[in-house]
């Protein structure tokens, strides 16, 4: 495993996936476009358990492939795209999901982003008024920069 | 003996990094004015070193010295000998001393372009790069010595990972390295301010060009590694969110924040202590990256060899650099202050907006990466967090962005009022819109919201941001090389902004299998398999496919991907052929050998994915134009006045 | 002055953060399974030994077993086949193996040549099966208890050492438990 490990690290080359020596071609494709389109969905938002990053439709990993049947089959029998999501993660965790539930203990990583911007808008609103009031007690000119 | 050489010459560039250090910051602390003048020989005779110990590991590599165990590991005596020589950085140790040799190139850069700064604050700078230098040495020599041998040594060496043999690998971790470590000057300039107790307007202008020019090699950096991976990696992804994309994201949003921030601090002495901390922040984002690649604690998933040991020399040193820092930054921010005063409406306003939505895009990205790594840490179970997650998250902070960017650049300093530009805004704001939505719906017959909002933001972006500058230009004015560097970034970013929301709305991928003579139509295109064929390279055995190419009945290409697969690690790796047509990127790779002369085949059409790595080199070049302004070369005259006094008055 | 103290603060959590992930980094590989504390999947399977008969986890119900998934391409099963040997040998626990997409004839060459520990072997040719139990690198080892629930599962080549520390105590703690 070394040189691929050791690989694996210069990653900060972006070795994104310097695991990824091949990729999946799966030229299996389902009756209806609509279908087609969901399967593709699920298998990008699926992660191949045994690779370094990569998503179940892409990877070439005899696992993964047996996986995507599995997608499909059960899009075929009219599961719907969250039946197949629980069925899956009942079996292999929370880990093949690349979507992290929507759940209580996920709820700091979902909400981080809000958080963050409610945080952000109080830390604007206050400054721009403080900086407001102090607007009349500044007299330096400004520098032109030869933009207006 | 070029090894030893080599490795003796990482020792002594370690004790002059330390001395660098205590001198840079020991003589300006002490008044010791001959202690501040060393530091300058302890720069130069530490490049010298870190050049030789360079110099003799290619020398290594060249001579194909497989007694040496990183040239074994990472070299073969039938890699091309261009290889051999990138191979340097084609593992841990390598780059690592590649990180360092660039940080001594920045140091050398910030001697030869200090001649303004005054000499203490000089001396701190370089103190500060110094122990920067000194950790980065130790924990090479102390975990990661690439001049380590083997005895007896290799017959041959087990060859550079195949997928890092290709030109693009050969340039992009020392551009992507160079923006990196440029953090590390804004980061000294920061720390030494700090030390100095003071931080004026001068310290921002002085600081501006090393940021900028950092940043766009950064720029460039990410662009080429995304490239990279697009065309060598065969999935046809150009992004997706790895922890190890991320790990050079952040540092980039939080560079961005800094550039922005620091035009304030410069051009109206405002935002001071927040200056400071997106300095210490951006450099510090980039050495967690390295921490979060290097130690394995989250890119391991299965049999990944990680390395403890190295985890927790990175975690102290992270600890005593970025703890340290922010320590300074606790004791010293409070003192700067300032009773500039703007409206709301001000450029100042835009400008910290702007701020606070890039750290937040950066906080998010930040929170996905270290997901796994905390809701492991605090018992929640194990997580993955992916493109799901970060596509909608990040675009919550960044639809904003791009929205409030054209107001702001129309906005002027300290007043609120937009006068004439409202108009010009109003108009522009408008002809986007129609423009986007016949971008969107016209152009690709499946139209879609993203794409419409994009495409109107990003042609929003270009035509404000022209407004001005062809109006100086027609009255015959020039324009300064920061401004017109600022407009080429934007329009870069516009650029990059359409690419991005085209391609995520309109890519087509199929794969198929073909026979002999088969006929795949994907989009407009007709794809049309000839059969493989047998080729021969340097150090591996390929097969060749061949695809010809049509739309409507007229050719387009002819196309010829491989699968190659290398003769000493028996990996297989796929050269994906890609042509551009009309603007879609036409992306073919050959998948598995389905038996009797059938192929798949993996088919995709990507609408305009080029103009994003063009959009990013566009933005990179903005920065090189705004660093290289004659501003930031001639000194203000302006006093430099202690912090106690810099407290006591406006500015 | 506190909000100057709050970056440091912040830094100090992740340090916190980060020192734990180093910590736990060494047994990153194994990824907990969701099958722990529930009851093991049912299975009516082909027998390796005759494909006319089945593997049945109702014959099971009642009696702890191991139930161990591998497969002749897997150089993990070659290493801890000495192991599952010896466990056999010490007959506590019955072994159910799961050959895992494999070849009926190499499999049984490979278990006339090396010795076979297990009661019986299914067989999955499909790989259906070991997606029912979560199964992502062969080899794999589950211990079901009489309940039919799953109490434990090791990823990677069975050692005499987890046998001995992790399978057994759980084995006969639980029948000491039962018989007094």
């Amino acid at each position: 495993m070394r040189p691929l490990a050791t690989v694996l690290i210069i990653a900060t080359a972006l070795a994104v996936a310097v695991s990824r020596t091949a990729f999946a071609v799966d030229p299996t494709e389902l009756p209806t476009p609509a279908l087609q389109a969901r399967y593709l969905a699920l298998t990008h938002e699926l992660r191949c358990m045994q690779c370094q990053n990569e998503a179940l439709a892409d990877s070439p990993v005899g696992l993964a492939a047996d996986l995507r049947r599995e997608v499909r089959d059960q899009l075929l029998a009219g599961k719907t795209d969250d039946q197949i999501r629980a069925w899956m993660s009942a079996r292999y965790g929370d880990f093949i999901l690349f979507r992290p539930r929507y759940s209580l203990r996920n709820a700091w990583l979902w909400g981080a982003p809000g958080v963050l911007l409610l945080i952000g808008a109080l830390v604007c609103w206050r400054v721009v008024r403080n900086r407001a009031s102090l607007l009349p007690g500044d007299q330096e000119p400004v520098e032109e920069d030869g933009a207006r | 003996m070029l090894p030893e050489l080599g490795h003796f010459a990482l020792i002594l560039a370690l004790l002059l990094a330390g001395l660098q250090a205590f001198f840079g910051i020991a003589g300006p602390a002490f008044a010791r004015d001959r202690w501040s003048g060393a530091v300058t020989s302890a720069v130069a005779g530490q490049a010298v070193m870190v050049a030789t110990a360079v110099a003799c590991l290619v020398a290594s590599f060249v001579t194909e010295d497989f007694s040496v165990a990183y040239v074994a590991e990472n070299s073969n005596s039938a890699l091309p000998l261009f290889y051999r020589v990138t191979a340097l950085w084609g593992a841990h140790e390598g780059s690592l001393l590649l990180w360092i040799l660039l940080l001594a190139g920045w140091t050398v850069a910030v001697v030869l372009g200090s001649g303004r700064l005054p000499p203490r604050f000089a001396a701190r700078v370089l103190g500060v790069l110094g122990l920067v230098s000194f950790g980065f040495l130790l924990f090479t020599l102390a975990t990661s010595n690439p001049f380590l041998r083997l005895d007896p040594a290799a017959a041959d060496g087990r060859d550079l990972n195949p997928i890092l043999q290709d030109p693009g690998l050969a340039v992009h971790p020392p551009i992507l390295y160079t923006g990196y470590v440029g953090f590390a000057v804004a980061f000294a300039f920061a720390c030494a301010a700090m030390l100095e107790g003071r931080l004026d307007q001068n310290w921002a202008r002085w600081t501006r060009p090393w940021t900028t020019t950092a940043w766009a090699f950064l720029t460039c950096g990410i662009a080429l590694g995304s490239f990279w991976a697009y065309y060598e990696l065969g999935w046809g992804g150009f992004w997706f969110w790895d922890p190890v994309e991320n790990a050079s994201f952040m540092p980039w949003l939080v560079g961005t924040a800094l550039v922005h921030s620091l035009a304030v601090t410069d051009k109206r002495g405002l935002f001071k202590s927040w200056t400071l901390l997106l300095a210490i922040l951006a450099f510090s984002l980039s050495l967690l990256g390295t921490f979060l690649v290097r130690s394995g604690v989250l890119v391991s998933v299965h049999s990944f060899a990680a390395d403890p040991t190295r985890g927790i020399f990175i975690l102290v040193f992270l600890i005593i650099m970025i703890g340290g820092a922010l320590v300074l930054y606790a004791w010293r921010a409070p003192l700067l202050r300032s009773s500039a005063g703007f409206e709301l409406g001000a450029r100042e306003s835009f400008l910290l907006f702007n701020n606070v939505l890039l750290v937040i895009a950066a906080g998010t990205v930040f929170a996905g990466t270290l997901a796994p790594l905390i809701s492991d840490a605090l018992k929640l179970g194990t997580l993955s967090v992916g493109p799901p997650y970060f596509n909608p998250t990040f675009m919550l902070s960044m639809l904003p962005l791009l929205a409030l960017l054209s107001v702001g650049i129309h906005a002027n300093w300290k007043r609120g009022r937009l006068g004439d530009s409202q108009r010009v805004l109003l108009y522009t704001l408008v002809v986007a819109a129609v423009l986007g939505c016949g971008w969107a719906f016209g152009l690709y017959a499946r139209g879609s919201l993203l794409s419409w909002i994009g495409a109107t933001l990003a042609i929003w972006i270009v035509l404000s941001s022209l407004v001005d500058p062809l109006d100086r230009w027609r009255r015959g004015l020039t324009l300064s090389r920061a401004v017109l560097g600022m407009t080429v970034a934007h329009l870069g970013l516009a650029l990059a902004v359409i690419a991005l929301t085209t391609v995520q709305s309109f890519t087509i991928e199929r794969d198929v299998a073909l026979a002999p003579g088969g006929k795949a139509t994907v989009g407009d295109y007709e794809f049309r398999f000839e059969g493989v064929r047998p080729v021969e390279g340097p150090n591996y055995e390929a097969v060749a496919g061949t695809i010809v190419v049509t739309r409507h009945g007229a050719p387009v290409a002819v196309l010829s991907p491989q699968k190659r697969q290398f003769w000493v690690q028996h990996q297989v790796t796929s050269e994906t052929a890609i042509r551009m047509h009309r603007g879609n990127n036409l992306l073919l790779a050959l998948g598995e050998d389905l038996g009797a002369g059938r192929w798949s085949i993996r088919i995709q059409i990507r609408p305009l994915v080029s103009l994003v790595w063009i959009a990013a080199f566009i933005m990179a070049v903005g920065g090189a134009l705004a660093a290289s302004d004659r501003r930031y070369r001639t000194a203000r005259a302006a006093v430099t006045s202690p912090a106690g006094a810099t407290a006591g008055q406006a500015g | 002055m506190t909000r100057f103290l709050l970056p440091l603060g912040i830094f100090a959590l992740l340090a916190v953060v980060l020192a734990i992930g180093i910590r736990h980094s060494p047994e990153k590989g194994v990824i907990a399974s969701p099958l722990l504390g529930k009851p093991a999947p049912a299975f009516v399977l082909p027998d390796l030994a005759d494909p006319a008969r089945q593997v049945r986890s109702d014959d099971l119900k009642g009696r702890w077993y191991l139930f161990n998934v591998w497969g002749t391409w897997c150089g993990g099963c070659r290493e801890e086949h000495e192991t599952l040997l010896q466990v056999h040998r010490a007959g506590v626990v019955p072994i159910i193996g799961l050959d895992w997409k494999d070849d009926d004839g190499q499999a049984l060459n490979w278990l006339t040549q090396l010795g076979n520990p297990y009661q019986s072997v299914a067989t999955d040719h499909s790989g259906r099966e070991a997606i029912e139990w979560g199964v992502y690198g062969a080899p794999e080892t589950f211990l079901v208890n009489p309940q039919g629930v799953v109490v434990y599962k090791h990823i990677g080549a069975l050692t005499p050492d987890t046998w001995t520390h992790e399978i057994l105590p759980r084995v006969s703690g639980a029948k000491a438990g039962s018989s007094s």
